[in-house]
């Protein structure tokens, strides 16, 4: 019977336990949710104090591809500014854009101009756009393709659907399998721009569509006669890569802009940072970043750029 | 129908047949069942076969992601899982134990029951996605919380719900009538009946189904990629402070689980070890699973005895 | 049954009072916890009403702001062949057909269905009709097992075993609404097996013992008398199942291919409208209209749920008619 007792006891003091921490739990996310603004706040005149000079948080959300290039780059920072904390996410280029221009966040990565992210264009002035690297892409193929290299032009008639054998572009006869990237994706914005410019796609041809870069390389290596596109960190031995015009797809000939393929990751921020966050953007763009972590992830220092290229395409020499 | 069939010979044929339609029929049906189990079996084992060389790695197991190199761990991960785990059974317990209660103890036959009944019945078949994107719009972009462990925990709050209301629910209907009416006889109210007559006999059953339930919960991923997010900064546990991104105990930092991480590394990972970090993970998350279910069968045991031997 | 407990509890609060006054207080104190859990138990089912409502009524308004406030016409959304949003069509709007998800969707639901039944009902049979014992103790719990192995799981199962073992024999890549119909076929196998089981279960044993007193054998039983009584609790089951499948996202996201254009074999990419919304939410930007037709994919995914429910309950009415 006291076992019986005990047990109803026992019962109540965990239901007893479990709401206490609830509630102990609701005050402790409004009590840190205050803290951590605070923090902000803070951050400047607490600068003297910390012996880094600099403290705060710095969040970042934004696109996927970029994210591994920030992670990597915040760790580093970290190390030297013990004061300042950089959380990067990921979620989405969309995801980056729409919570800069909330202001939920301090940066917003993306791998496109924001300005086609968003309806109205003009929201795109009230962000800063800061370009911290550059990625180069270009098209794959199976690696029984007999083709090495195709012009622009050619490019253009097999992704507009023109050209559907491997043998009008000199290749020996089979068919050609377009593995398109899903709309919406920054590398399939960056690969129209630059191959199809304005023209527009007949609504008759419809390839296929993959959304993530490592299925679109394991499906090009499987499927006899695809061509699809990938930036260049996702080139491997399991596909070809193309030239596109004798250009070899080669960082230096990206540089130049003789590969035209390309894009920069941009990290907005507001038009006026907090002192982290610009510390931040600073050391993405110094040669820290720039040297080692850039090139291992597979991205094109800015620094290298001899041409700068704005929202509209409009190439100009630096 | 075997009044048609001649006298003599044909009685027995026609039993013959139908003899063996029968033995077919249980063979066939026997066939089934194996092949459930021989999937279930290879599924499970394919996993753990395949991952158990990185999920019985201590290093594996406590060093923190890597971005693009290889050798990275799922430290904040399996750390994250777990907190995301009790914070959801925090709120979505009490909550749906008094729905629970609510439905069998007091339930007024009319249209509020009715309601009541078909929300939680909704709750239970939305889409996973669709309850992650409804965090995402109002935790995350609506609260301003952001990529956050309590916005997860409060989409996965949505998911668990209706899981738990039936498992409790099934559990209150079970403890026998005549418990509930001597206890009211006895002059308690209803509330103290439930409290300290049903409840306490429903124990082994909640209990039960709230640690199979856990296991859903720990495995989701789908309410979580937009709204917990799919991000795990490195943990620090000397960290105290609450605000700071690197203290485990932050509520507000964002929170990648293994279960996000396996299909996040799977979709747009560049990591070079990606097979084997993606197997591991899913072992290191199907040994966890396991784990759940034997502890949720030893528990709800354990309980009864110490009920049941007074 | 309320009434009456309430007119009970005034016959003992009446008595009670009738002993002496000095009991009074306990009493009204009795009442107040009668009334603070009817309260508390209250709040939580209205907190889990409110949320439902929330629910539903934050992603229709987000969904119908693709009609409503970008002037997409919803004929367009729900017959167009060309999901493109980011270009335009010949008559100025963007491209916007939600058609191949909406049949990839539906593809795969019914493929994995059919793939998946034989299997539930057979198992389901077997631990009823034929071996109870095994069932209890052995087949239950490793069903629920299966239940609880998580999707992503389930998706990378399929990703590194059934999509190479397609592409092995049927050709091709090995994508599609094949491999993604394996791979919920099996994920759904707990829900639709524990729930016919229940059904088979619940036929009256009179039932079948007037069966076997005709002389039939085990399986004519079964064929004849108990899967017929238990129809409409199958049927539940396979709807059950289809609103697991059609809402699943990871798993299937991982293994279908993700080709946004109209289903033309079972071996070619597809993609569904889970797979659509899963990526592309992260893609584009709220408020603008490629972001609201994502909400509209998930408006549709929302009132499909509702109507594999109501369908449910249908069929839940029409068997209580029946059975008086």
């Amino acid at each position: 019977m006291s076992g019986h007792s005990m047990s109803r006891r026992s019962f109540v003091l965990v239901g007893a336990t479990l709401a206490s921490t609830l509630g102990l739990g609701l005050v402790g996310c409004g009590g840190s949710g205050s803290t951590s603004t605070s923090t902000d706040s803070s951050a400047s005149s607490d600068s003297s104090a910390s012996s880094a000079n600099l403290s705060g948080s710095v969040t970042a959300v934004g696109s996927t591809a970029l994210q591994p290039l920030v992670e990597a780059a915040a760790e580093q920072f970290m190390e030297k500014n013990p004061g300042v904390q950089v959380t990067v996410q990921g979620g989405g280029s969309g995801q980056g854009i729409t919570q800069i221009a909330a202001g939920s966040v301090q940066i917003g990565d993306s791998d496109v101009f924001a300005e086609s992210k968003l309806d109205n264009p003009d929201d795109a002035k009230k962000l800063k756009d800061n370009q911290v690297c550059v990625v180069g892409m270009g098209p794959i193929v199976n690696p029984d393709v007999t083709v090495d290299d195709l012009t622009l032009d050619q490019l253009k008639s097999i992704f507009t659907g023109e050209v559907t054998n491997w043998k009008d572009l000199g290749g020996s006869d089979e068919d050609i399998t377009v593995i398109n990237r899903a709309s919406g994706s920054g590398t399939r914005a960056t690969f129209e721009d630059a191959v199809l410019g304005d023209t527009k796609v007949p609504d008759s041809f419809k390839p296929q569509e993959q959304d993530s870069s490592g299925t679109v390389v394991k499906m090009v290596a499987s499927t006899k006669g695809a061509i699809s596109y990938v930036a260049f960190s996702y080139y491997d031995e399991t596909t070809k890569a193309l030239k596109v015009g004798g250009v070899e797809p080669k960082e230096e000939n990206v540089e130049t802009n003789d590969w035209t393929i390309w894009a920069y990751e941009h990290m907005y921020t507001s038009t006026s940072p907090d002192d982290a966050t610009k510390a931040f953007i600073d050391y993405m763009l110094s040669d820290d970043v720039q040297g080692s972590l850039v090139e291992q992830t597979g991205y094109i220092p800015i620094t290298g750029m001899k041409v700068t290229r704005d929202a509209d395409g409009n190439v100009t020499n630096k | 129908m075997a009044s048609e069939e001649s006298r003599d010979g044909g009685i027995s044929d026609v039993t013959k047949r139908l003899r063996a339609e029968d033995h077919v029929a249980t063979g066939v049906l026997t066939a089934i069942v194996v092949a459930i189990l021989v999937a279930l079996v290879a599924v499970i084992g394919y996993i753990l076969v395949s991952g158990a060389g990185k999920a019985f790695d201590l290093h594996f197991l406590t060093s923190k992601p890597e971005s693009f190199k290889a050798g990275g761990g799922i430290g904040p991960e399996l750390f994250n899982s777990f907190y995301l785990l009790v914070l959801t059974l925090l709120i979505s317990l009490p909550i749906s134990l008094g729905a629970a209660i609510f439905l069998t103890q007091y339930a007024p036959e009319g249209p509020v029951t009715n309601i009541a009944k078909t929300a939680i019945e909704t709750l239970s078949s939305l889409p996973s996605i669709v309850v992650g994107l409804f965090g995402m719009l109002i935790f995350v972009l609506g609260a301003g919380w952001g990529f956050s462990i309590i916005s997860g925990a409060l989409a996965l709050t949505m998911f668990n719900i209706p899981i738990l209301v039936r498992v409790i629910q099934q559990a209150l209907e079970a403890v026998p009538r005549d418990q509930r009416d001597a206890a009211l006889a006895l002059g308690l109210t209803r509330w103290e009946a439930t409290v300290h007559v049903l409840v306490p006999a429903a124990m082994p059953a909640i209990v039960t189904g709230v640690i199979l339930s856990a296991g859903r919960v720990f495995g989701e991923a789908a309410a979580l990629i937009y709204t917990a997010g799919q991000s795990a900064p490195a943990l620090d546990f000397t960290n105290l402070n609450l605000a700071s991104p690197s203290c485990p105990w932050n509520i507000f930092r964002p929170a990648e689980t293994l279960a996000v991480h396996i299909w996040k590394i799977n979709s747009e990972g560049v990591v070079p070890d990606l097979a084997a970090v993606s197997a591991g993970t899913a072992a290191v998350l199907m040994i966890c699973i396991l784990l759940f279910n034997v502890l949720a069968r030893i528990a709800g045991r354990a309980i009864e005895r110490r009920l049941t031997a007074e | 049954m309320n009434k009456e407990l309430d007119e009970r509890e005034e016959v003992a609060q009446a008595a009670s009072s009738a002993h002496g006054g000095g009991r009074q207080p306990r009493v009204r104190s009795k009442h107040s916890i009668e009334r603070g859990g009817l309260v508390f138990t209250g709040v939580c089912v209205g907190l889990v009403v409110i949320l439902v409502v929330m629910l539903i009524f934050m992603v229709c308004s987000r969904g119908i702001a693709t009609f409503v406030h970008d002037g997409i016409s919803l004929g367009a959304f729900l017959s167009g062949t060309t999901w493109n949003p980011h270009t335009n069509g010949p008559d100025g709007q963007p491209l916007m057909g939600a058609l191949p998800m909406i049949c990839g969707s539906f593809a795969v639901t019914l493929l994995s269905c059919v793939i998946s039944l034989p299997f539930a009902l057979g198992a389901s049979i077997f631990v009823v009709e034929v071996q109870p014992t095994f069932g209890q103790k052995v087949f239950r719990p490793m069903v629920e097992l299966l239940t609880g192995i998580p999707s992503v799981v389930y998706g990378l199962v399929g990703l590194s075993i059934v999509v190479k073992w397609t592409s092995g024999w049927a050709g091709g890549t090995g994508y599609g609404i094949f491999s993604g119909s394996i791979v919920l076929a099996l994920m759904i196998l707990p829900t639709v097996t524990s729930l016919a089981t229940d059904a088979i279960a619940a036929v009256p044993d009179s039932y079948r013992d007037g069966s076997y007193g005709l002389g039939c054998t085990r399986w004519q039983t079964i064929l004849h008398v108990v899967l017929p009584s238990a129809m409409p609790g199958i049927v539940t089951a396979v709807i059950m199942g289809m609103t697991r499948a059609f809402g699943e996202a990871l798993a299937v996201q991982m293994v279908i291919g993700n080709a946004a254009k109209m289903p033309t074999g079972l071996f070619t990419p597809a993609s569904t409208l889970t797979s659509v919304l899963t990526m592309g939410m992260g893609n584009e930007a709220m408020g603008t209209v490629f972001n609201d037709v994502l909400w509209s994919l998930a408006m549709v995914l929302l009132l499909m749920s509702l109507v594999f429910i109501l369908i449910v309950h249908l069929i839940g009415r029409k068997g209580a008619a029946k059975n008086g």
